[in-house]
Formats: structure tokens, sequence, C-alpha cells
């Protein structure tokens, strides 16, 4: 390769990159300029505007702290999807199991429904879940914000195509004859063989349940039982926050900073449960 | 996901060889709790939701079969027409930026001439907005987008790219439907971008070593190759975004303040179903509401899916 042709390779090569990082900064700056402005006066952010951290953090903090239950907010969010992950975790993966090393009746017909469903949009059985809500006094209770992770389509499609994939059957069969019943088989072999893919899937249903909306707003309207998502969306009615700017930047950043620290551990395991669910159809 | 669930459907291959046929019930237990829960909180639901749309049902008491009226009243309802034509234009411009984006970051990721280091962080970074909660998400960028106090306006304005403050989520309603797609793009570019990054790694390198031995240059590769084998991926990222986009409703909800203000601008579909069915208790008018939009829905993913298949041909 001439000179003037690496040279021409060189300059294009950094003008890529300028642009790949002016796009990574558009991604992370809403973020950066949501904890500057937290720790900036309402005044000041009304006035000026800079990318440096200002001095007011302590008094956004008390007029966020003295005028919303955000921690209680938070305590709320976390026993929900903390339940959820666990119950979506243990029940997928014994009904992953089920479906794909057994054979018995009803197991295909199972399977295809759970198909079928994965493709029905939510909102087609929200109105009857509420009802359903509505008629077994189930209204202002965690109860269906939980329960309801038994059965996850999604998941366990995904763990029965993991369990045929890493699975061998003749793993089963030593216990077996050694006169290990299936349930101990299940919790002593399989799942730790699956664990990698439980984790996978558990860290998605964690985030998905942390950040649900709809049927929480739905389903709850007892401030004290209010998660995180539906607190801070009822943040224009607190008036000591919404007229100060400051504290509602740091109300959002409070609702914000735990999924990006969870992030910054466990971004291979999220990014690669994106494209393990997605390709291989 | 549901490419795969479409691989499986389609596929004849039995895989269950090796299991014990006598130990089978076993398999039948492991299903019971799957299979209860979601016979009550997910089949039930959907025949409610069903059984609703034929009556006057008001959320309480008793109500009245009234056999279609509310299919005819959701089809001829121009204020539901308008929201799905909104629906259809946040999701319009957000799919153009969000597989645009996506496109060209694979293409430039997967230039054998420049190869471009730091993929994982510029992809970790690309993916964050996508994490975060819609109504943390909305807040923000209401925050942000201010009219008077926003910081967006106040960076436009300092650096002299406008003159005067842009009013993006009041004013005229279509840069607040712009707003609102933009907002989808950006969370969702970096998710369309794993996707079609993780379809380039599954093409065989066979093909690469044999173009180049035959004399390909970079540009013939990414045409004739690439291009052709991601296909499918990205017909299935369109798909899946058209099922999540007519939904739409946390953002434009959020940022309007529950109103669908400026005029009604960010009213979606599901968004006025929403409001039917909570604020103005029409329960059974917002459940055929929500099978209308199923059925368009399905039919648009069909559509889509004949297309992709004839392609693939």
């Amino acid at each position: 390769m001439s000179t003037s042709a690496k040279v021409k390779t060189g300059v294009i090569k950094g003008l890529l990159y300028i642009a790949l990082i002016l796009l990574a900064l558009l991604c992370v700056i809403p973020f950066w300029l949501m904890i500057v402005n937290s720790t900036r006066s309402g005044n000041e952010i009304m006035t000026s505007f800079s990318l440096l951290p200002g001095t007011s953090l302590a008094s956004n903090w008390e007029a966020v702290v003295n005028n919303l239950d955000i921690f209680h907010g938070m305590l709320n969010s976390a026993l929900i999807a903390v339940c959820s992950t666990v119950l979506v975790s243990y029940f997928s993966a014994m009904t992953a199991y089920g479906l794909a090393c057994y054979k018995f009746r009803g197991g295909n017909v199972i399977f295809i429904v759970m198909l079928v469903f994965m493709m029905v949009p939510a909102q087609l059985g929200l109105l009857g879940f509420y009802d359903l809500c509505n008629n077994l006094g189930l209204i202002n209770s965690y109860i269906p914000l939980i329960i309801p992770c038994i059965a996850s389509p999604g998941t366990v499609f995904f763990l029965r195509q993991y369990i045929l994939s890493i699975l061998p059957m003749a793993v089963l069969e030593a216990p077996r004859i050694d006169g290990a019943s299936e349930l101990t088989i299940f919790h002593r072999i399989v799942l730790p063989i699956m664990s990698p893919g439980i984790a996978t899937m558990a860290i998605g249903a964690f985030i998905g349940s942390w950040n649900a909306y709809l049927i929480p707003l739905v389903l709850l309207n007892k401030p004290e039982l209010y998660t995180l998502p539906i607190m801070i969306s009822s943040l224009n009615s607190v008036r000591d926050i919404s007229t100060n700017i400051g504290a509602t930047y740091l109300a959002i950043a409070i609702s914000v900073v735990p999924i990006i620290v969870v992030f910054c551990f466990c971004s291979k395991y999220i990014i690669s449960s994106i494209s393990a669910g997605s390709v291989k159809g | 996901m549901k490419g795969a669930v479409f691989a499986v459907l389609t596929s004849k291959k039995r895989r269950n060889s090796g299991c014990v046929e006598s130990l089978g019930h076993y398999g039948a237990l492991f299903c019971v709790p799957f299979v209860a829960v979601f016979l009550i909180f997910s089949v039930y639901p959907v025949v409610r939701t069903l059984t609703m749309s034929f009556t006057n049902y008001k959320g309480y008491g008793a109500s009245d079969f009234v056999m279609f009226d509310n299919y005819t009243r959701a089809i001829t309802d121009p204020l539901f027409w308008d929201a799905f034509v909104n629906t259809l234009k946040m999701w319009g411009l957000n799919i153009v930026l969000q597989l645009g984006l996506a496109l060209l970051l694979t293409i430039v990721f997967n230039d054998i001439k420049y190869r471009m280091k730091g993929l994982s962080i510029f992809r970790a970074m690309f993916y964050l907005p996508n994490l975060i909660a819609c109504t943390s998400v909305a807040f923000l960028f209401k925050t942000l987008l201010d009219w008077q106090y926003g910081s967006v306006n106040q960076i436009l304005l300092s650096l002299h790219i406008i003159s005067q403050p842009i009013n993006w989520l009041g004013g005229e309603g279509w840069t607040a439907q712009a707003v609102v797609g933009v907002i989808g793009a950006w969370m969702w570019f970096g998710n369309s971008f794993i996707m079609l990054m993780a379809g380039v790694q599954g093409i065989s390198h066979d093909y690469y070593e044999a173009a180049t031995i035959d004399g390909a240059g970079r540009w013939t590769i990414f045409a004739r190759i690439t291009m052709p084998l991601l296909r499918p991926i990205m017909m299935y990222v369109a798909i899946t975004s058209l099922i999540g986009g007519l939904q739409l409703f946390d953002i434009p909800y959020l940022i309007s303040g529950t109103k669908g203000t400026p005029g009604r601008s960010l009213y979606t579909a599901v968004f006025y179903l929403f409001n039917m069915a909570f604020t103005n208790r029409q329960m059974g008018y917002a459940a055929a509401i929500a099978f209308v939009l199923f059925a368009i829905i399905a039919v648009c993913s069909f559509i889509a899916f004949r297309l992709m298949n004839k392609k693939e041909d």
C-alpha cells in the first residue's frame, strides 16, 4: 500500500472513530446531564447550562427525601423484582426440563400454545387481567405482579432450546439407576448444568420487572405500595419537587443509577442474552 | 426470539430422543405449575377481554350483550384512527432511524479494511438507553426538552444554532411526535445493532473466503453476501418493532402528562384504549379496540412474514 493510501485510510478511520464516539456520547450525555443537574439548584438550571456538577446536591436531596418516599418505592420495586426473578428462574427451568426431557401426552400441545401466546401482544389481555384481579380482590396487592411470572413462555422457550443443546440425556441415567427421584435429579443435576442459561434469563427478568410500568399503574393506587417507576411518573404532583427542577433531576437519577451500576458489572451477560435469544431462527 | 419460534414451528425434526417413556408422567408434573398459572393469568384474561368486547361492561356491575356494536363503533371512530395514525407516524420515524443507524454501525464494525476496535465498549454504551425504565426516560427528556429551562434549548441557544427556544413538547404537534420517534430510536438502536452483529457473526466464513479468492471487493462482498444473508434478521427486527411500536404507550403517555397534548398529537392507539377503559370506564368498547388493534398487528405480521419468506427463496 502506498503512503498516501495509508494516510487516507488512517484519516477515514479517525473520522469513523469520531463519529462512533459522538454517537456513544449521545447515548450517555442525557444521563450525565441528569447527574450534573441533580447537583445544581433550580435557579442555576433555569438560567444556565453546565457540564460540571454544582453544589446543591444536599438541598435537592432534602427536597426529594422529605417529599417523596423514594427509598420505600425502591424497596417495593426490589421486593417485587427479586420475587419475580426467583419464580421465573425456578419454574421456567422446571417447565423447560419437563418439556425437553420427558415424553408425555399433551407436552406438544403445551409447547405450541405457549409459542402462540408468545406472539400475542401484551395489551390484548390487559383488560381481562385487570378485571380478573378486580374480581379476586387483588387490586393493591403484589400477587398479580409476582405470581404470573411462574408462566413466562419466552423464558421457557429459551431454556428448552438451551437444555436440548447442552444436556446429554445420558447424564440423567446414572442417578436414576442409583435410585434418585426425578425431582432430586432436577435439583441436583439439571439446575446446576443449566445455571448459565438461567442467569442470562434472570437478569432480563429482573430488569423487566424493575422497569415495569403499565400493569403496576393499573393495579396499584395506594401511594405506600407504589413501585419506583410509578413514583417517578407521579413526580409532577409533588409540589416541592416539581417546582424545583434540581430535585426532579435527582429523583430521576436515584431511579436510574442502580440500573447503570448493575449494567457496568453485567453488560456482557445482558448483551449475550439479546443475541442468544434472537438469532438462531 | 420470535424468529427462533418460527424455526421451531416449521421444522419437522423431533429431538426428544433419549427420553425415558415410562417416566413421562414426571414431565407432566413438572409442567403443572406453569400450566395452572398460564391458564389463569395468560389465557383467561385474553378470553375475558374477548367476551367483554361484546358487551357494554363498565368494569363493575351487570352488563348487556351488544353483539358487534363495539366493533362497528371502533372501526368508524375517527378518534381511534387519528390515534392509530399518530402511532404509525411515531413508529415510522423510530424504525427508519433505528434500523438505519444499526445497519450503518454493523457495516462500520464489519469492514475488513478499517478493522474498528472497541466493539464491546461501544456496544455497551449504545445499549445503555434500552435498560432504563420508560418512566425515567420520559421524565428525563421532558425535563431536558423543557421550553424555557431545558438543557437542550440552552445548548442550542449558546451554540447559536437557534435564536429562539423551540417549544419541543408544546407548540405544534409534529415536534412532539418527532421527539417520541427519536427517543424510541435512541432507546432501541443499540438492541438492533446487537442483533444485526450477531447475525453477521452467524454467517459462515467460507462465503467470505470464497468471495475473496474470487477477487470480490469489500463492497461487492457486502452487497452480495452480507446484506442478503442479513435480510431475515432485519425483517425480524422490523416486525418485532412494529408489533411493539403499534402498542406504543408509556413514553407518549408520560411525556404528555397523561393528556396526549399538544392537541391530540401524542394520543396513540393503546393510549386511547387505556383512557377508554380506565378513565371513561367503557371497558367493553376498550376491549373491542384491543382486538381491532390485534387484528391489524396480526395482518401486518402475516404480510411481513410472507414477504420475508418469498425473498429468502
